[in-house]
């Protein structure tokens, strides 16, 4: 890959899946509920996706069904974490590990698949700007969904009464319960919205990412996913900046290799995850602050008491 | 309508109950799925459950898988008391394995004089390697608050790369005819045996005099209880005074200490080499493993063994019945969550209410109703 | 027409009967209070009426008519509304957020704030809307509850334990806004146990002891001997009060300065006082004043304390851990029973641990037979009910608990007790059995200090007061010579700025 403006459209699509996902975990986390199965459902959804993909040819059919795969899976955790309040790490950790060897076993006869050929995507007009056109125009829609599903999850957080519940009840389920408000069920309604973002950002991964299924493909893209969300401190629109920085640096490594740089793949492969982790470090460094922006109930269990 | 009704006191039957209970649905479940496969039910089951256990021989090789398992899970069972998250244990493992590998491959014939004993500087390397990778975790959430889960597990994959290169590049045998691998490491670097002609090696004891220590640091020393209490109540471990950094320190340097343990013990063990393939996810079913023997020593005993079943068990499934060695994965994943379902009937019963309106109580609409009407 | 009524009421919790055949029944325009001391069952009842939690058997009539309040929301369509111990509030939203939140979904921020500052000027209870509610003041936030509730036009309000966060002066304020309500018809019930206010306010009063009704009577008629009879079977028990016997100051603190942990706290300035062997200080203010970080930076949880500000008998103890602070003679008895003074989770016999390291050796082996005997030693000693050493901690009530925790402390033999809330959520008679061993306590020659939201309790059983307001500290006064009314205005920050009294109490 050369010239600049390659780069910034791979960041688009390699952030594109990760902003997704993003934005899913945002919407549990604002709800207070911590979901670190995040890997396990990108996986599922995957691996879903792409046999609905090879079996009908319709990648938007896939999203769906990846959709569905991780609501389904999100849903099985919400009831374990909302109604019998188990562990949410260890949940979510359980989900994770489940969704890792679920989703091997089921992909076995679909490794050698191929599925048939990319259409190029790109917006008539805009596409052609020297420099930008290449750049910003040339995506698969999916990126732009995702830009507005940002912009939407925005206005719903900021903008309208059930967003200001959903907030509320992830800084104090309590005092949300006691005003009358079904927490438990909003909760749930919330890690499925979750997880139906986490399926289609798998599902994107396997089917238009890199349109094939390996073992374990999705790489830690669900973890870095979960990193954003304390990067971006629970603001739609920063993970999407998120996102794209993420997509940046994990592209970074065929440009510089494009680029004649003699560095040891392996290490030029480190770089995203040692971005996450310098990325955490940054953020997290004042702690006070973190504190005043997290949902207060983030990861806590939450008991109607009567 | 089922209702969950707090218990007063914590079940102590449930709470031993319960990881049989969830072994019981994760093998309904298995039945099931092997009943989908189109595979014999009783079959599948043989392999997972008798197969492994029949002779010494399958018992040696349970506890060469076992040996890892609890080892680590030890380790973690002390992190995950103190409510430090160590999720990294595979990446610890990986640079015990390094460390231990390092060692073992400055094995010659300058240090054939230690004969056996060769093996303790191989496994405290081990030691090192992994508290070295578990430590960077512990001083980036010291220092800077940084969340210990994303850390350490963004280190398991450097750690795979980091493998990969070594065993590509510096470490890579020059005879291997350029296959990723380091040397296969000399005799002198071997574990001993237990019962020769079997697998098992020194490593189960070790494993085992793990088991009483850790149970006796975790139930009757001052510094065990106060990680604890730190997992528990953070305000009340404060109020009594345990630091709380010491317990992150303390938890994942022993948790990492003993991965990275698990980790030269296989290297220099059943593996003789480094490869590409020696993560072989000991770290993540090593959770599984802390979890469903309820974090407690003994009980880590049991659930290793029941894990070490699942992978030979997987592994007999698919040389004898063509099913997919994948299986195995399902069902860890299963395992755990399935406890942790029935974990909740540790705190709490499980009571069947009616929710029927007292007699004769009118809805509060129609109240509301007829009380504007009257004051219309 | 009754507005409200309760016809044999039961609710049975699997390990108590929270309120047993209770009637009640409450007036249009009446001011009626619900009187009992913690555990008798007053919230069970509320809770019930509220919406949130059903009935075992019994009936709710409202205007007569029996009805069946599902939840909150339909409490509130039937014009009941309650204004919570424990706000209800969300701390990152603004106040105007938190009352529409409140509110039924028809009406939108901007008229939800018009509104809001209407019924503020009404009622006299002014908050600028469009604060966040972390910034505001204790009683700025009960004042947003009130108004959140009186916004929904409620026929039957509820308070429960209002007064518990004001400063004497407020509360006279509140009872203004009362007695407005009522005489405009609405009902209040009045959730309390404090006496002098009951048969200031209230036109009614039933009284519960042990989830039954004992009484229905007029508190206006009543005396406090007589309302304590029917609230706890007896006359309020009589504490000997002794004169002191002053020894050394044991506990010098001067110029203790730190800067709030974080956004939500409070800073402390320049605080000074001195706690003498053999007397009782005792701490006054409404909560939020700086009380906390007070105590966490004596007790040793918060460590920051600058250098010579904490002196225990003229040693430097402002940078030691909480564990050098015990060895050193101090200890604390926090006002979170679960969670900070036990683990719920863990035995009683395993809790000692937490502040008595007695039977632990020095290589760090714990010999639990001794843990358990120092246990089973306190559960006697101090009358603690509970289901022997290897109870959980959150199997015991409140009173109990608290029981335990204060007796694991004097049973320390400490130079310097320092007590946060001794019998908040106690009941009478474990409160009684507390305030008695302080003072047995004090008598023995032990220096205590005793922060405390309830001024009767300090007026009880303290020889000085000081009060916290904002993060400072008034200069001390002995009890005889202060009043109720001077208390209160101190807890405003209102005290004599000059060293005057310095003078008066060097001399005391």
């Amino acid at each position: 890959m050369d010239g600049l403006e390659l780069l910034i459209a791979a960041s688009l699509n390699a952030g594109t899946a990760l902003a997704i996902a993003g934005i899913g975990l945002l919407i549990n986390e604002r709800a207070g509920i911590l979901n670190l199965g995040a890997e396990g459902m990108m996986l599922v959804a995957a691996i879903a996706g792409f046999a609905t993909a090879v079996h009908t040819g319709s990648p938007w059919l896939a999203f769906v069904v990846g959709m569905l795969a991780g609501a389904a899976l999100s849903a099985c955790f919400g009831v374990l974490v909302i109604w019998l309040n188990t562990n949410q790490v260890a949940t979510g950790l359980a989900l994770s590990i489940f969704g890792g060897g679920f989703s091997a076993f089921v992909g076995i006869p679909y490794v050698q698949e191929k599925l048939g050929e990319q259409t190029q995507f790109q917006i008539p007009l805009l596409a052609d700007i020297p420099f930008f056109g290449p750049a910003l125009f040339r995506q698969h829609p999916m990126v732009y969904i995702a830009i507005a599903l940002v912009a939407a999850l925005a206005w719903f957080l900021y903008c309208t009464r059930a967003g200001l519940v959903l907030r509320a009840i992830g800084e104090s389920p309590e005092s949300a319960h006691a005003l009358g408000y079904p927490v438990r069920r909003i909760r749930l309604m919330a890690v499925l919205a979750g997880g139906a973002m986490c399926g289609l950002a798998g599902a994107y991964i396997s089917v238009i990412y890199t349109p094939l299924w390996v073992e374990g493909m999705i790489a830690g893209k669900g973890w870095i996913a979960l990193a954003l969300t304390t990067f971006a401190t629970w603001r739609p629109a920063r993970v999407l900046l998120g996102a794209y920085l993420f997509g940046g640096v994990t592209m970074l490594q065929f440009y510089l290799q494009g680029r004649g740089v003699h560095v040891p793949s392996q290490f030029l492969s480190m770089l995203p995850y040692l971005s996450t982790v310098v990325v955490l470090v940054l953020i997290s460094r004042n702690a006070a602050w973190i504190r005043a922006n997290m949902p207060a109930s983030l990861g806590k269990s939450f008991f109607p008491g009567s | 309508m089922l209702r969950l009704e707090t218990r007063p006191q914590p079940s102590k039957v449930m709470s031993m109950a319960s990881p049989l209970i969830a072994l019981a649905v994760t093998v309904l479940i298995g039945v099931v799925l092997f009943w989908i496969l189109g595979k014999d039910p009783l079959r599948g089951l043989q392999m997972f459950f008798y197969e492994p256990m029949k002779n010494v021989y399958g018992l040696a090789e349970l506890s060469v898988k076992a040996t890892p398992l609890i080892l680590i899970a030890l380790g973690l069972a002390v992190c995950y008391r103190s409510n430090v998250w160590n999720i990294g244990a595979e990446g610890q493992y990986i640079f015990g394995a390094l460390g231990g590998g390092w060692v073992a491959m400055q094995a010659g014939p300058g240090t054939e004089w230690m004969g056996h004993a060769y093996v303790i500087p191989i496994l405290l390397a081990g030691v090192l390697g992994g508290m070295f990778w578990a430590a960077i975790v512990a001083l980036l959430r010291d220092r800077f608050s940084a969340n210990e889960i994303l850390v350490s597990l963004m280190l398991v994959y450097v750690a795979d790369l980091l493998l990969g290169w070594l065993v590509n590049g510096p470490w890579q045998d020059p005879n291997g005819h350029n296959f990723p691998q380091t040397i296969n490491f000399l005799a002198q670097t071997k574990l001993p045996r237990l019962i020769p002609g079997l697998r098992a090696h020194i490593g189960l004891l070790v494993a085992l005099v793990a088991v009483g220590c850790f149970w006796v640091f975790l139930f009757r020393t001052y510094r065990g209880f106060a990680l604890q209490v730190g997992g528990l109540a953070p305000a009340a471990a404060r109020y009594a005074g345990f630091s709380a950094r010491s317990a992150l320190w303390v938890g994942l340097l022993i948790s990492g200490g003993m991965a990275g343990l698990a980790g030269a013990l296989e290297a220099a063990g059943p593996l003789g080499q480094l490869t590409p393939y020696v993560p072989a996810g000991y770290g993540f079913a090593a959770i599984i493993v802390a979890y469903v023997g309820r974090l407690h020593p003994v009980g880590i005993v049991f659930s290793g063994f029941l894990m070490s079943l699942f992978y030979i068990g997987g592994e007999l499934a698919q040389s004898r019945l063509g099913l997919p060695k994948a299986l195995t994965g399902v069902f860890q994943g299963l395992l755990l969550f399935t406890l942790l379902a029935c974990d909740t009937l540790i705190f709490y019963r499980v009571r069947w209410r009616s929710s029927a309106a007292p007699q004769g109580a009118s809805r509060v609409t129609a109240v509301v109703a007829s009380t504007a009407a009257k004051e219309a | 027409m009754l507005r409200l009524e309760l016809v044999n009421i039961s609710k049975q919790y699997p390990a108590v009967k929270a309120n047993d055949s209770v009637n009640l029944q409450v007036q249009p325009g009446e001011i009626h209070a619900v009187l009992g001391e913690n555990g008798a069952g007053k919230s069970t009842m509320m809770k019930m009426i509220y919406g949130a939690v059903r009935p075992d058997e019994g009936e709710i009539r409202w205007n007569g008519q029996a009805v069946n309040i599902r939840n909150p929301q339909e409490a509130r369509t039937l014009g009941i509304s309650m204004v919570f111990q424990h706000f209800s509030l969300f701390d990152t939203l603004t106040a105007a957020e938190n009352v529409w939140l409140g509110l039924d979904k028809s009406l939108s921020l901007a008229e939800v704030t018009q509104r809001m500052m209407k019924v503020e000027k009404e009622y006299g209870l002014e908050v600028d809307p469009l604060r966040p509610v972390h910034s505001l003041s204790v009683g700025e936030r009960q004042r947003v509850e009130i108004v959140r509730a009186l916004m929904t036009g409620p026929k039957c309000l509820i308070l429960d334990e209002p007064t518990s966060v004001l400063t004497p002066q407020a509360v006279d304020k509140l009872f203004v806004v009362l007695r407005k309500l009522a005489a405009e018809g609405t009902s209040i019930l009045y959730i309390s146990h404090k006496l002098d206010e009951i048969r200031a306010l209230c036109t009614n009063c039933t009284v519960l002891r042990g989830g039954k009704v004992t009484g229905m009577v007029d508190p206006r008629t009543e005396t406090n001997a007589g309302l304590s009879r029917l609230m706890i079977g007896a006359e309020p028990p009589q504490l000997q009060h002794r004169p002191p016997h002053l020894g050394e100051v044991v506990l010098d603190v001067r110029a203790l300065s730190l800067p709030k942990e974080d956004h939500f706290g409070m800073n402390l300035s320049a605080i000074r006082f001195e706690v003498r062997a053999g007397e009782i200080l005792g701490i006054a203010g409404v909560s939020g004043n700086g009380q906390q970080e007070l105590m966490a930076a004596l007790s040793g949880e918060d460590p920051r304390s600058p250098k010579d500000s904490v002196h225990l008998f003229g040693k430097d103890i402002s940078q030691d851990s909480p564990r050098h602070r015990r060895r050193e003679g101090l200890h604390f008895v926090p006002e979170e029973r679960l969670g900070r003074g036990a683990v719920p989770t863990l035995s009683l016999a395993a809790n000692t641990l937490l502040t008595r390291t007695e039977a632990v050796a020095a290589s760090g082996w714990i010999r639990t037979g001794e843990v358990a005997k120092l246990a089973q030693e306190l559960i006697r000693r101090f009358n603690v009910k509970a289901g022997g050493a290897e109870a959980a901690a959150k199997s015991l009530s409140g009173g109990n608990l608290q029981k335990f925790i204060v007796g694991r402390e004097i049973d320390a033999n400490p130079k310097l007790l320092i007590v946060s809330q001794p019998t908040w959520g106690v009941d009478v008679g474990a409160a009684a059995q507390i305030r008695g061993e302080l003072l047995a306590l004090r008598d023995k020659g032990c220096a205590l200090l005793v922060v405390s939201e309830e001024l009767d309790e300090l007026f009880e059983i303290c020889d000085r007061l000081v009060v916290i307001a904002q993060g400072r500290v008034s200069p001390s006064v002995p009890t005889s010579e202060a009043t109720i009314e001077m208390i209160g205005e101190w807890m405003s920050g209102l005290w004599p700025q000059n060293s005057a009294t310095e003078v008066a109490h060097a001399a005391a």
